[in-house]
Formats: structure tokens, C-alpha cells, sequence
């Protein structure tokens, strides 16, 4: 007994530091600090509010142009200080919103629209109706009427635009002018007859147009929004099927297409394409015509492209030539966290980075975007180039087109694009069947998110 | 001794026995108690690292499946509303499900008799074994993202060096991972190309089989199949069914690869507006992992529905292993 005592006291010991080791380490996994903050205060001058801001540029000039604007704020505003977070994506920001840490952002910027829906009808940003009323900003007269659209879900205005992007249409002029082209087509009719006027040979060595729906930009919704289709009916379920759009629209592809030189072989070019931004294939001249946002015109300069090009706002329907200065919009967009403790704090950088004119027009300066405001739209300090004025042009225009935001991430639009690749390939023949099948996807889709 | 004597001992009247046993088994009892309390102990690191990786996990995936939970709201009771979702409704379920069955038995299957070939070639050549071993190992070193996008670019249909060597050769081009025909045989090409780490285990085991073994069945009149088949075999197959086993449980959570080879391919980055949407081309690529991170944490923030998908795979990894393991008990002849 004397002597095992001992070795059962080293066991028990042993035992003990092993279970220790372990709580703490349990402990250690599971920790986390208390949240505090000045929650609904805008900060005095000895307890100023650090806020923390996620935004997702990542590139030297971007950065450059988003902490200008930070230091604009602090200096118009220095109670407050930004921690600014560079390059977060999107999946993060959906993490960081379910968070409830003292590190959770309290502002975040997005670069997905489609998350804006589940936003706004989780709850997860707060609605900023009611602060923008009482600041007195009517968000109807400073914004574009697509901005305004693709940031709110069901008049729940839970993100503001943060600079846009305007899709319109590039065009080779050299390739234009040896065609004998004098004008970039108005209608989809124009577009179809130019494409394959605008053909060499195959299509090889020169495309007039590439129609896949998988081609860059180029999808479904965007082409298909030229048509300013109604997805929804008025209590909310899917009208694929029943609006017109659709049929004319992948009618028109489909006719296209077998003008090319058929599925087939149009994919096996575009295949054959380079990567969108480092080797597009309007850039390396193998395309006469595409449908691309205005930061093209920024890749173009920087790439010195050995030719002349141009830009147009892109086609409309024959049916609708009268809207013909229409394009797509969509953008960044910036929200408030629901959990944040300085929600005051967070609101008055909101509204500084997507209503002060004199921020908004030196960040699109700089990174080649749209300004989200009407006034900076049309400021005389921005200095974009010519080309650019295209774009400008659409986002100011009142008929200008986007997508509506749904709860389940826009889930709309990628059965509409599914079901355009399907048709362009072939795998489905039925457009009408397809369309029903689509709405009844888009409707469970719809159904599920809803659950509560 | 004196205990031990009146443990063992017969038992004079049955109040002796009593009192015999009364001071005696309490004390084996505690002894019993304090080792019980000494081992759990000593697996306490172990166990509550079951509990809260393994066990709760799983138990929170059971209860959230039958919950619509977006991660930023309280769950809600749904039934089984997202089971009904999921195995019914949702269009890409059955897609994905099809995809990662097609991976699971081609791939894994070709991986195994691809490492199993390769560790036997190794194993019997006199002269550069350590050149092909270190060549064949190198690519399993290799990150995956990095090791898909120089597949995608070397596969390019258009531009890539292989079609244009095809081209050259007046052979046909495939799409490879643009094709939804040859996208997923493009994905086991990969797979193959990285296969030094079966190859590094079938080698350790192909030399561990007794060599008088080899001479018994050659001296009586045993060939070089007939070897194969009843000598080397029966030796390696705990190690094929490892091989099986662990295949088919990394193939059914088969991610990185799909969804880079098919974002490359695409020539698409998700920007501004846009997210990439998962399974180019034409959803050939889709497995159910990805379906599990895109419900869960992409468009839909559907938890519950996640969940749901991922009890499936769970259910589906433990049926392949259960039956895996009582097909080898069979080839084992173990109980």
C-alpha cells in the first residue's frame, strides 16, 4: 500500500492535468469577448465610436480611392474612426452578419445584389427608410429609379447603391467600317443582321456576335431585361412562363445561333476564348459586338487595344425601339449591421459614402464605375473618358432595367439562365414546357425561403 | 490474504457470508470505480473532442434539418418541410446526387486499380525505381486548387497544348472540362494524376507480401496472373478496401476540384452583382458538397436545407463503408 500510493497519486495527477488541458482548451475554442460600444451615439471629441466597415476591393487603386474616402469622412466627422477591412467576399459578409462578436462589421459593402433580398427579409441589415427620413433624404429624387430598386426588398430600403456598373454594347469600329456598318444597332433585329454581316468565314478569325448565354457578361437576364419583363405577379409567384419576354427572347438566341453556325460550333469558339478579364476576346479583336459593363472601357485603355472601338447603349426589342437608351444596372450596395452597437455612427458613414456628391464622383473617378446619385451623375468633375459617357447615359436613363431582389439570394435568376443553357444546348426543346418547370422551381425556391 | 480467503472461501452459515462479503466487494467496487474514473480521465481529451466535433454536430445537423434557421433569426419548427424540399422540390438536388454517385464509382474505382497498377510497376522494375516513384508521387504534393487550374489550362478546348497536340495527331478534341460530356472524366484525369499516395501505400504493401509465398506458387506451376490472383491479392486486400473505403468517403465530399475546374472553365469570375454559380458546365460538375455550401452559406442561407443534404451524405458515407466492410469480412473469410 505504501508504495502504490504514490504511483496512484502521479495516475490521479496525470488524470487531472489531462481533463484541465482539455476544459482549456475547450474553454480557450469558445471564448469570446463581450460586446460594448456607444450604441445610437455619433462619438464626442474624448470618447470618439470606432466603427468597422468590410468592403471587398482588393486593388491598389481601389484602395487607394476607398480610404480617400474614409479620410474624408474622419475629417468631416472626427468623433468617428473607420476600421476599414479590405477584400472580403461575399460568403464572408453572410458569416460576418450572423456573427454577433465585438469584431462583427457594422457597416458592410457588397459587391452581390443578389444578396440584398435575404438581407433585407432576414433582417440582417436594418431598414434605412426611417433614418433617411429623418435626415430628410428622399431617396426618389437623389437616386436612379434601377438603383433604388435592386437595393430594397418589398419597400424595405435595407442597403443604399455604393457606385453602380451599366452594361451597354462594345463595338469594333474598324470592323464596322470594313462591313460597310455606319451605326451600332438599336433593335435585336440591327444586332442579328450585324452579327452576321460582321462574320468572317466561320466565325474564327472574326465573330460578328457571340448569342451563348454563357459568354462573358452575357446571360439571360441581362439581354432578357432589355425586354423589361414582369418576373413576378402581383402576389409573388413566378411569370416565366406567362410574360412574353421569354419566348421571343430565346427565339431570337435560337434564330441567331443557327445563323452563327450552330451550338456547336459558336461553343467551341467560345471555348476557345480567353479568360474575361485577362484575354477577352472583344479586347483581342475575335468579336465585333458584346454586351459588357462600363469597366471595359478602363480594360481596353489599359490593354492599348490595336484598334478603334466605340460604345452604344445596347439593343431593344423591335417591339419596344422607342426605349432604345436602356441598359441593365445593378452595383455595389452598403448596409447596416442589425447587430451593431453604433448603428448612429454607421448611418452617418452610409450616408456620407452614398449621398455625398463630392466622394461619390472622386471614387468613380478612380475605379471606373457609375456614381450611384443623380447629382453626381451629372457632375461636371467627373473625368471619365467619352466612352464612358454611354453608361453615364444609362444609369441616368428612367427605363433603365435591373432585376428584383427575392429572400432566397435571387434564385430566379439562375433557373432562368439554367434554362437558357438548355435550350441553347439542346438538353431541352420545349421552351414553354421549360418556363413552366422554371416557375415551378422559382415558386419551391420562393416557398422555402419564406418558411417561418 | 485474509480477504482474498473469505472472497473465495466457501461460506460457513449465510450470516457469515454476509458479513464475509459486506467489507469486500464495496472495496472492488471503488477499485473498479477509481480505474473507471483514472481511464475516463486519461480519454477526457479524446472524448470531449468526440462530443463537440463529432457528436453535436451531428446531433445539431438532425435537429436544424427539421428547422427553417437562416443563421440570423431564431429556428422555427418546419417538420419535415425541408426533407420534402430537398428530396423533392429542389432542382439540383438529384443533379448533384448523380454527379457525386458517378465520381464515387468511376473515380474511385480507376484510382484504385490505377495506384494498385503503378505500385506493381514500381515495385518490379531493376533500374529507375526511385526516379518513377518520386515522379509519380510529386503531383500528390501538389495543392489542389493549383493542381485544377493547370489541368483547365492545359485542357483549354481552344487553346490549351493537349487538343492542340490532338489536333496535330488528327485525333478528335474534346471539350474536356467545358463539355458536360467530359467534365467529369476531365475531374478523374486529375484524380489519376495525383494518385502517388496510393501508390506510395500499395508499394509498402505489395513488398510485404512473403516471397516464399511467390516461390510455393511458382514451383507449383503458378503464372504470373495466377499469382497475382492468388497470392498477391488475398495479401493486399486490407489494404484495397482501405484504399475503398477512404475513396469513397473523400470522393462523396468531392469540392475543390469541381468548383474550381468548373470556374475556371467558365472563363467567368464572380464580380460585381454576381455570384458564380456552381456545376459549369450545364451542371455536370455539381456535386453534393458544393450543394451543401451553397444552401447553407451562398443564395439561400438555408440552413435547415443544408442540413438535410448533408445528413443524406452522412447516411450514404456509412452505408458504402457498412458495405464495404462486410463485402471484405467475406473476401477475408473474417467473422
Amino acid at each position: 500500500m505504501s508504495i502504490a500510493q504514490p504511483a496512484r497519486r502521479g495516475r490521479r495527477t496525470a488524470a487531472a492535468l489531462a481533463v484541465a488541458a482539455s476544459l482549456a482548451l475547450t474553454a480557450a475554442a469558445c471564448t469570446g469577448q463581450p460586446n460594448s460600444g456607444a450604441q445610437g451615439s455619433t462619438g464626442s471629441t474624448d470618447k470618439p465610436v470606432t466603427i468597422t466597415f468590410w468592403h471587398g476591393w482588393s486593388q491598389p487603386n481601389e484602395l487607394a480611392a476607398i480610404n480617400a474616402n474614409i479620410a474624408g469622412f474622419e475629417k468631416l466627422h472626427p468623433n468617428i474612426k473607420v476600421n476599414a477591412v479590405k477584400a472580403v467576399s461575399a460568403d464572408t459578409i453572410t458569416q460576418g452578419m450572423r456573427a454577433t462578436g465585438a469584431n462583427a462589421p457594422d457597416v458592410v459593402s457588397d459587391f452581390s445584389t443578389t444578396d440584398v433580398g435575404k438581407f433585407c427579409s432576414t433582417g440582417a441589415w436594418i431598414d434605412l427608410n426611417p433614418l433617411m427620413e429623418k435626415d430628410k433624404i428622399d431617396p426618389k429624387t437623389v437616386f436612379s429609379p434601377a438603383m433604388l430598386s435592386y437595393t430594397q426588398y418589398k419597400g424595405d430600403q435595407c442597403s443604399l447603391p455604393l457606385l453602380g456598373d451599366a452594361y451597354g454594347l462594345y463595338y469594333n469600329v474598324d470592323m464596322f467600317k470594313a462591313a460597310g456598318i455606319a451605326s451600332p444597332p438599336k433593335t435585336y433585329s440591327e444586332l442579328a443582321a450585324d452579327a452576321v454581316k460582321l462574320t468572317k468565314g466561320d466565325g474564327s478569325q472574326q465573330l460578328g456576335y457571340m448569342p451563348l448565354w454563357d459568354y462573358y457578361e452575357q446571360n439571360t437576364g441581362y439581354v432578357g431585361g432589355q425586354y423589361n419583363p414582369t418576373y413576378f405577379t402581383a402576389d409573388g409567384k413566378a411569370n416565366l412562363a406567362a410574360d412574353p419576354t421569354w419566348p421571343a427572347l430565346f427565339a431570337w438566341q435560337k434564330d441567331l445561333v443557327g445563323k452563327l453556325g450552330g451550338y456547336t460550333h459558336l461553343e467551341k469558339l467560345r471555348t476557345g476564348y480567353g479568360d474575361e478579364f485577362a484575354a477577352n476576346a472583344f479586347d483581342k479583336g475575335k468579336v465585333a459586338m458584346q454586351l459588357d459593363g462600363e469597366w471595359r472601357v478602363a480594360n481596353l485603355q489599359q490593354d492599348k487595344v490595336s484598334f478603334n472601338w466605340a460604345t452604344a447603349p445596347f439593343p431593344v426589342p423591335d417591339d419596344q425601339a422607342a426605349s432604345y437608351g436602356r441598359g441593365f444596372q445593378t452595383g455595389t450596395v452598403i448596409g447596416i449591421n442589425r447587430n451593431s452597437q453604433k448603428q448612429a455612427a454607421a448611418w452617418e458613414f452610409v450616408k456620407y459614402m452614398t449621398t455625398n456628391t463630392g466622394a461619390l464622383v472622386t471614387f468613380a473617378n478612380a475605379i471606373d464605375n457609375v456614381p450611384s446619385t443623380i447629382a453626381a451623375l451629372k457632375s461636371p468633375d467627373l473625368k471619365l473618358p467619352s466612352t464612358f459617357q454611354t453608361f453615364l447615359n444609362v444609369a441616368k436613363n428612367p427605363n433603365s432595367v435591373t432585376q428584383p431582389a427575392t429572400p432566397d439570394g435571387d434564385g430566379y435568376v439562375t433557373i432562368l439562365q439554367n434554362l437558357g443553357l438548355d435550350l441553347q444546348s439542346g438538353k431541352q426543346t420545349d421552351v414553354m414546357a421549360g418556363l413552366k418547370k422554371a416557375d415551378t422551381d422559382v415558386d419551391n425556391s420562393l416557398a422555402q425561403a419564406a418558411t417561418n | 490474504m485474509s480477504s482474498t480467503t473469505a472472497e473465495t472461501g466457501p461460506s460457513p452459515t449465510p450470516s457469515r457470508a454476509r458479513a464475509g462479503k459486506s467489507p469486500v466487494a464495496p472495496a472492488l467496487r471503488r477499485k473498479h470505480r477509481r480505474e473507471l474514473r483514472v481511464a475516463l480521465a486519461f480519454l477526457s481529451p479524446w472524448l470531449i473532442g468526440f462530443a463537440i466535433f463529432f457528436a453535436y454536430p451531428l446531433i445539431s445537423t438532425v435537429y436544424f434539418s427539421f428547422m427553417h434557421y437562416d443563421g440570423y433569426n431564431p429556428p422555427n419548427f418546419v417538420g419535415t418541410k425541408n426533407w420534402t424540399y430537398i428530396l423533392t422540390e429542389n432542382p439540383y438536388f438529384w443533379t448533384a446526387m448523380r454527379n457525386t454517385l458517378w465520381l464515387v464509382v468511376v473515380m474511385v474505382t480507376l484510382r484504385v486499380i490505377f495506384g494498385l497498377g503503378i505500385g506493381t510497376l514500381i515495385t518490379k522494375i531493376k533500374t529507375g525505381a526511385g526516379f518513377f516513384r518520386t515522379a509519380f508521387y510529386l503531383p500528390y504534393l501538389a495543392p489542389p486548387v493549383a493542381a485544377t487550374i493547370g489541368f483547365a489550362f492545359l485542357l483549354n478546348p481552344g487553346t490549351g497544348p493537349v487538343n492542340h497536340l490532338l489536333g496535330e495527331l488528327g485525333l478528335p478534341q474534346p471539350g474536356w472540362f467545358n463539355d458536360p460530356n467530359w467534365s467529369k472524366p476531365s475531374l478523374v484525369l486529375l484524380a489519376l494524376w495525383g494518385i502517388g499516395d496510393l501508390m506510395v501505400i500499395f508499394m509498402a504493401a505489395l513488398l510485404d507480401v512473403p516471397t516464399e509465398q511467390y516461390e510455393a506458387a511458382s514451383l507449383d506451376g503458378a503464372g504470373p496472373f495466377q499469382r497475382f490472383r492468388y497470392v498477391t491479392l488475398p495479401n493486399i486486400m486490407p489494404i484495397i478496401m482501405f484504399a475503398v473505403v477512404t475513396g469513397v468517403i473523400q470522393t462523396l465530399q468531392y469540392y475543390t476540384q469541381a468548383m474550381v475546374a468548373g470556374q475556371v472553365a467558365s472563363g467567368t469570375l464572380s464580380g460585381s452583382g454576381q455570384n458564380y454559380f456552381p456545376g459549369y458546365p450545364g451542371g455536370s460538375t455539381w456535386t453534393v458538397p458544393q450543394l451543401v455550401y451553397n444552401l447553407g452559406f451562398q443564395s439561400n442561407d438555408d440552413i435547415g436545407a443544408a442540413c438535410v443534404v448533408s445528413l443524406v451524405l452522412f447516411v450514404l458515407a456509412m452505408a458504402f463503408t457498412s458495405l464495404l466492410m462486410r463485402r471484405r469480412a467475406g473476401l477475408m473469410g473474417d467473422d
